[in-house]
């Protein structure tokens, strides 16, 4: 059965999900990046590997997330995708009528306005980490609640506090603050949801015409806190789509498939042998120019595959995105 | 004590700034290309709080210090924008760490010409009479017109060349030969070489090349190495860049003759932003108006973070974007030099921007997944 690969090495997270022609999900993935991606992709792989039936045959390899030179050069990807456009695809895909997409991730969070099936603006948090997956994670820690329970416990709150959005350091302190002088743990965290909401809003969402369907994905998305803040700031009905943990992936497929299809060309896809392959990273300071850009190289086995950091083509040997 | 003079790196700016000094007969010592030793300087000595053109110059000020420099000269302004205080920040910083620089100011000389000569004077050691310094000054002038014409040749081949990489490796070959010129005929004649050179590149006439203009604060949009090369990168991903801002258009006494319907920068901000509020931040937004009426694909804003002009025109911007239906992109630049975060955006703000541009011109839908 011809199948088609799409991988998201995130900052916090890599999906992998194989699709078949149909677009159905056959197997997908949800794994932490933990600093870690080559280790992440080459486990993820052989772990995908082993769900699927063996009859299938991966005909395009499509690659996105801020890992996804790295990632592109490992497997052998057929097409090396920006974030915002692998997961305005997938958000297409899934409710064809959408008209806002939410994305939160590890490290980013981003709005983007489609009309008529394609993309009409976008935005991306630029400066400031508040309201993204990490400090959502981070807090989590602190608090000795599993991610995964923390929206739950929000929804139960009947008064949320008011907790400072703009800067996860007002933030951090804020939620102290309230937990020393007594409010319940419920509480603040569903003030944390309506900050990191407003905060989002205010800053991502700013000036943007927000018009339904909304739909609201990335790894942040599983918290349902986070979504409920959503509905109430918005007072209209927030979707959640189908694998949105690992949509940056399907986009990243069904990317592939587009490309295989419109270039009628053969896959470069190496293989999934390639997790029993080496890999070694190693960087180096540039001694070309004062500037001594930082290089970071990846060696498969013995031999150099890519190479990163340069400011200049000195060291160039990977091909840059085809558009 | 030998006098050495000095000045901040302003893209290719420097080899007119040397051939000027050196004709009044000052010893000049060459400010670096910016690079990771200027920000660390720079950063180590600059308030936090500042922005990272004043941290730029700081390093730039003590790299060459190390390498003899005891006369910086630089710009001032007006407004309120706190760049105009920045000279005096660096002279009192400078003086505090034990070195003893003179600085020279150049405030707008339409404002104050008195104090544009008595400068004048002072970085005029050979004593040359009144008519030879202007003779000098029109000279150097004419070499960053020069320098300006060859940088836009550069944006416009680029985006269309055939083999990667040749623009770049080109411009660099013809900057040389205006850098060589001395005289106003060979400055003109280098000039023409240049241009020449730079057209001649093998283009693909049938790309679909995309128009950007790019707006923001001065010497962020100048520095190609305080804004990670922005418009090489773009050039790279079939972009035309048009700068809203070169050092001669800049310099030129503020009157914008050459744009379009006769209307000026000032007046086409008017409508958002009737106050003048300091740095650039009412070019950025009449700028954009022009743009906009032009027909370009898209704006790029760029602005060093904590600017508060850009800041303002960043909220502004926003609704110039809907009404003239033009996608804006900001872009806040500080000493950080992972370009990823910075390709990604451009990578999605260029495929936005082709399907926008297919969908106006073909009046076809290129869907994002259109195979499907």
């Amino acid at each position: 059965m011809k199948a088609y690969l799409g991988i998201d090495v995130g900052s916090v997270s890599t999906n992998i999900v194989v699709q078949d022609e149909a677009g159905t999900i056959l197997a997908g993935l949800y794994l932490r990046t933990k600093g870690r991606p080559v280790e992440t992709i080459q486990s993820g792989l052989k772990e995908i590997k082993q769900s699927l039936p063996g009859d299938i045959e991966i005909c395009g390899v499509g690659t996105t997330g801020s890992g996804r030179y790295l990632a592109g050069v490992m497997v052998g990807a057929d097409v090396i995708k920006n974030e915002i456009t692998a997961h305005a695809v997938a958000a297409t895909f899934f409710v064809p009528a959408v008209q806002t997409v939410f994305e939160i991730g590890g490290q980013d969070s981003k709005i983007i306005i489609i009309r008529n099936g394609v993309v009409t603006d976008f935005a991306m948090n630029t400066v400031c980490a508040a309201g993204t997956g990490s400090f959502l994670d981070q807090q989590a820690a602190r608090l000795g609640i599993p991610i995964h329970e923390f929206g739950k416990l929000a929804l139960q709150s009947t008064n949320p506090v008011r907790i400072a959005g703009r800067c996860t350091v007002f933030a951090e302190s804020d939620m102290i603050h309230k937990q020393q002088m007594g409010h319940p743990l419920k509480d603040i965290i569903n003030g944390l949801c309506e900050a990191l909401v407003r905060n989002y809003l205010n800053n991502v969402g700013k000036g943007k015409e927000i018009l339904p369907p909304v739909i609201f994905q990335g790894g942040v998305a599983a918290n349902a806190g986070i979504k409920a803040a959503f509905e109430r700031a918005l007072g209209m009905e927030v979707q959640i789509p189908p694998h949105h943990d690992v949509i940056g992936a399907v986009g990243a497929a069904l990317l592939a498939r587009e490309e295989m299809a419109l270039n009628n060309k053969t896959t470069n896809f190496k293989g999934f042998f390639i997790s029993d392959l080496t890999y070694r990273t190693s960087s180096f300071e540039c001694d070309g120019c004062p500037n001594s850009c930082e290089i970071a190289e990846i060696y498969e086995e013995d031999r150099v595959i890519g190479r990163w950091g340069a400011r200049c083509p000195r060291w160039d040997i990977i091909q840059e995105e085809k558009n | 004590m030998m006098r050495k003079v000095t000045f901040p790196h302003m893209g290719e700016s420097y080899r007119t700034f040397k051939m000027l000094l050196n004709d009044l007969g000052n010893e000049v010592v060459l400010p670096p290309r910016p690079s990771r030793k200027t920000l660390n300087l720079g950063v180590q000595y600059a308030p936090e709080f500042a922005c990272f053109p004043l941290k730029i110059l700081m390093g730039t000020y003590l790299e060459t210090i190390e390498k003899g420099a005891n006369v910086l000269v630089t710009s001032g302004g007006v407004g309120p924008c706190r760049a105009g205080l920045y000279a005096e920040l660096h002279k009192r910083i400078l003086h505090d760490m034990g070195h003893p620089v003179e600085m020279i100011v150049f405030e707008p000389p339409r404002l104050y010409p008195l104090n544009f000569i008595r400068n004048v004077y002072k970085l005029n050691p050979k004593r040359l009479s009144i008519k030879s310094i202007i003779e000098c000054i029109k000279r150097a002038w004419r070499k960053l017109q020069a320098l300006d014409n060859a940088e836009k040749a550069t944006h416009v081949v680029r985006p269309r060349e055939l083999t990667p990489g040749t623009t770049t490796k080109t411009y660099k070959k013809v900057l040389e030969w205006i850098d060589a010129a001395y005289t106003m005929d060979e400055i003109i004649e280098a000039e023409k070489a240049a241009l020449e050179e730079i057209y001649k590149i093998p283009q693909d006439p049938e790309r679909l090349v995309l128009k950007v203009g790019i707006v923001g604060e001065i010497y962020v949009l100048l520095e190609p190495a305080s804004n990670l090369e922005i418009e090489e990168t773009l050039g790279n991903l079939g972009v035309e860049v048009e700068r809203s801002m070169f050092l001669t258009g800049w310099t030129r006494d503020n009157t914008w003759k050459e744009t379009v319907e006769g209307m000026t920068v000032k007046d086409a901000a008017m409508p958002y932003l009737p106050e003048l509020i300091g740095g650039h931040g009412r070019d950025s937004i009449g700028n954009t108006v022009l743009y906009a009426k032009r027909n370009f694909d898209g704006v790029i804003q760029l602005a060093p973070f904590t600017c508060i002009p850009e800041i303002v025109a960043k909220t502004i911007l926003t609704s110039v974007s809907r009404d003239y239906n033009i996608p804006v992109l900001t872009f806040f630049l500080d000493e950080q030099t992972g370009k990823a975060g910075m390709t990604t955006r451009l990578e999605a703000f260029v495929d936005l921007m082709k399907r926008k541009k297919l969908l106006r011109k073909t009046g076809k839908i290129l869907r994002p997944a259109s195979a499907l």
